[in-house]
């Protein structure tokens, strides 16, 4: 134990003393929790548009202004040539180009029908089908109130129709944040725990310190756990900044207990300071390890659901991101974050995730040899 | 065996793969002894030490350090060595005392002694002034003095330097012996690896290992006898020659 006290002291003077540790640990979870939400959002806002009205009718003018009118919408350029709004897109100021033909309100009164011509723009394939799916919907709107407008209404629809209302549950905003910060928490804890552990005890292998303790009496699981302890409580430093930042710029509270999700921490930091473990055993220079490092993070973050769902991957990549200690720690903050999940109900996370530390730390020290 | 024989080896062997790096070296240090181990860059002085530090596991052969066999008792024997290998291995973000705390407390030396000690180190190195400097800003002699110094803090029975003295200039290197001198005064066994033969020449008993074979072992003056040359230079350069191995 005495050992161990000396162990750790010196890790933490070391910790201290170096600025970059520092700064990572106070920055990065800033830097990304402010950053990466706003900038990755799926939802898309200000479809910029631009219309070509040859009808110049009522009808027309009527449908511009509910588009104009819609904060999904932003109207770029308005003008009776397609040819001219084209341009437009060419100089990436349009998204939609929507024409509206001549004789449009004449059609549509005399027969009844008209058409509308959209055209997307769709190097952002994601901003084009979203802009091109709340258009129809406006117009579609549009269309129903012209009709009961228009018509007599029979005492019985003569066109029975469904209408699909919803509601959101657990983010009835759909805040994209919400959805966000959470899953942006695990990856900064991953990076302390895994990447700073594996770093600090390579670079004892590089500048030779870690020979030198292979020499003293000290015990296996002492070093090990020496090198350990400070980069776990490092992790929850991390989460605890995470979470403060979190309520002070985005105002999540989560709905369940922060115990949970300590608790689960606890435990994932335990499996990925074993991984970081097992990367500084591989390796012999901080080149490496951050190479290894870097490898694996990518895998880590874009196969965890974090992005994008894991139930929309193939069956092969699935099974990646369920091989992935990430995913579980993804899921069990927006669990507890957004649905307030309990303890008993990520058991199946704490169990898999037991088994992950397990497995990494166990990998870790068999291949961690202290005589060669 | 005498009751003062530290260190033992018979037929020490390690190879990897088809490669034999030590080839059966026998030899034997007393206790308080200053034992030269000379060797060209290449000839298995290294992974011979690392043998018997307990830093690598040997292929063949016996070898027992301060009565504990290699093998099995390794953790006794770690108590028993001190170490300092030619990576120069403080901590250079600690500060002088912070580095003697520290390697004093993993070898479990109360507060009291810790303390103790490390006035005795400080005083000793002249370094009073220094002890919350940064180990990184002392120059590299001081280092290297202060790293010895570290490797006896526990009093071990032997210390293991490997070229401890590379780099520095001959003043420095001098002063690095007298701590030497004063350490075996002290009962401790200098287990010594140099490239200088100025260095050799203050050793007790010197051994010069050849193509991983010990080829020589006495003292200076009788090497120098037998192989009929002037100084330690010229006894190295005629046994050192025979080697076929690469430099490396």
């Amino acid at each position: 134990m005495r050992t161990l006290r000396f162990l750790l002291e010196k890790e933490f003077r070391q910790i201290f003393r170096n600025p970059a540790i520092l700064r990572l640990i106070f920055v990065m979870p800033a830097v990304q929790l402010i950053l990466l939400p706003m900038a990755a959002d799926y939802e898309v806002k200000n479809v910029e548009i631009a219309i070509v009205d040859q009808d110049h009718s009522p009808m027309s003018r009527e449908l511009i202004a509910k588009i104009d009118g819609s904060q999904y919408f932003e109207l770029t350029e308005y003008s009776d040539s397609y040819e001219k709004s084209l341009e437009t897109v060419e100089l990436d100021k349009a998204d939609l180009v929507l024409q509206i033909p001549p004789n449009f309100e004449k059609n549509l009164i005399k027969e009844n029908e008209s058409t509308l011509f959209i055209a997307v723009n769709a190097i952002n394939g994601v901003k084009a089908n979203l802009g091109n799916a709340y258009l129809a919907n406006l117009i579609r709107q549009y269309n129903m109130e012209v009709r009961l407008e228009w018509m007599q209404l029979p005492k019985f629809n003569p066109f029975p129709m469904i209408e699909i209302t919803h509601s959101n549950w657990y983010n009835p905003f759909v805040s994209y944040p919400l959805f966000m910060v959470p899953g942006i928490l695990t990856i900064l804890l991953t990076m302390v725990g895994g990447f700073l552990a594996a770093l600090n005890i390579v670079r004892e292998k590089e500048i030779g310190t870690i020979e030198q303790l292979n020499v003293t009496p000290i015990k296996k699981y002492h070093l090990i756990l020496g090198k350990m302890i400070p980069f776990w409580l490092l992790g929850f430093v991390v989460l605890t900044i995470g979470f403060l930042i979190s309520y002070l710029i985005y105002g999540i509270v989560p709905v369940g207990s922060l115990v949970t999700i300590y608790v689960f921490a606890a435990l994932y930091l335990f499996g990925i300071l074993g991984f970081g473990l097992f990367i500084s055993t591989l390796v012999e220079t901080q080149q490496q390890a951050m190479l290894f490092g870097f490898f694996f993070m990518l895998i880590f973050i874009l196969m965890s659901g974090l992005y994008t769902p894991i139930e929309s991957m193939p069956d092969w990549a699935r099974l990646i991101a369920e091989l992935n200690p990430v995913t579980y720690f993804v899921e069990v903050m927006r669990m507890v974050v957004l649905k307030g999940s309990t303890l008993h109900d990520i058991t199946r996370h704490l169990v898999i995730t037991g088994v992950f530390a397990i497995f990494l730390n166990g990998i870790a020290i068999w291949n961690y040899r202290k005589r060669g | 065996m005498e009751e003062n024989t530290v260190i033992k080896v018979k037929n020490l062997t390690k190879q990897f793969g088809a490669f034999t790096a030590v080839d059966g070296i026998s030899f034997e240090v007393k206790k308080g002894e200053i034992f030269g181990f000379l060797g060209a860059n290449g000839a298995g002085k290294t992974t011979a030490m690392r043998m018997l530090t307990g830093l690598s596991y040997p292929t063949a052969g016996e070898a027992t350090i301060a009565g504990f066999d290699i093998y099995r008792d390794t953790e006794k024997i770690k108590q028993e060595i001190g170490y300092m290998s030619q990576k120069f291995s403080l901590y250079e973000d600690l500060t002088v005392g912070e580095n003697i705390r520290f390697y004093g407390g993993i070898y479990g030396l109360s507060d009291e002694l810790l303390e103790t000690r490390t006035e005795a180190i400080l005083k000793n190195l002249e370094l009073e002034n220094e002890r919350k400097t940064l180990v990184a800003s002392l120059p590299l002699g001081w280092k290297q003095k202060l790293a010895f110094s570290v490797a006896v803090l526990h009093r071990p029975q032997i210390v293991f330097l490997d070229e401890p003295t590379g780099g520095v200039d001959p003043i420095t290197r001098r002063k690095f012996w007298e701590l030497i001198y004063q350490s075996a005064e002290e009962g401790i066994t200098i287990f010594v690896t140099t490239h200088y033969m100025d260095e050799a020449e203050y050793c007790d008993r010197v051994s010069i290992m050849v193509d991983g074979r010990i080829d020589a072992l006495d003292t200076p003056a009788q090497l120098k006898v037998q192989l009929d040359a002037v100084d330690m230079d010229e006894v190295f350069l005629k046994l050192a020659r025979k080697a076929t191995r690469a430099d490396g």
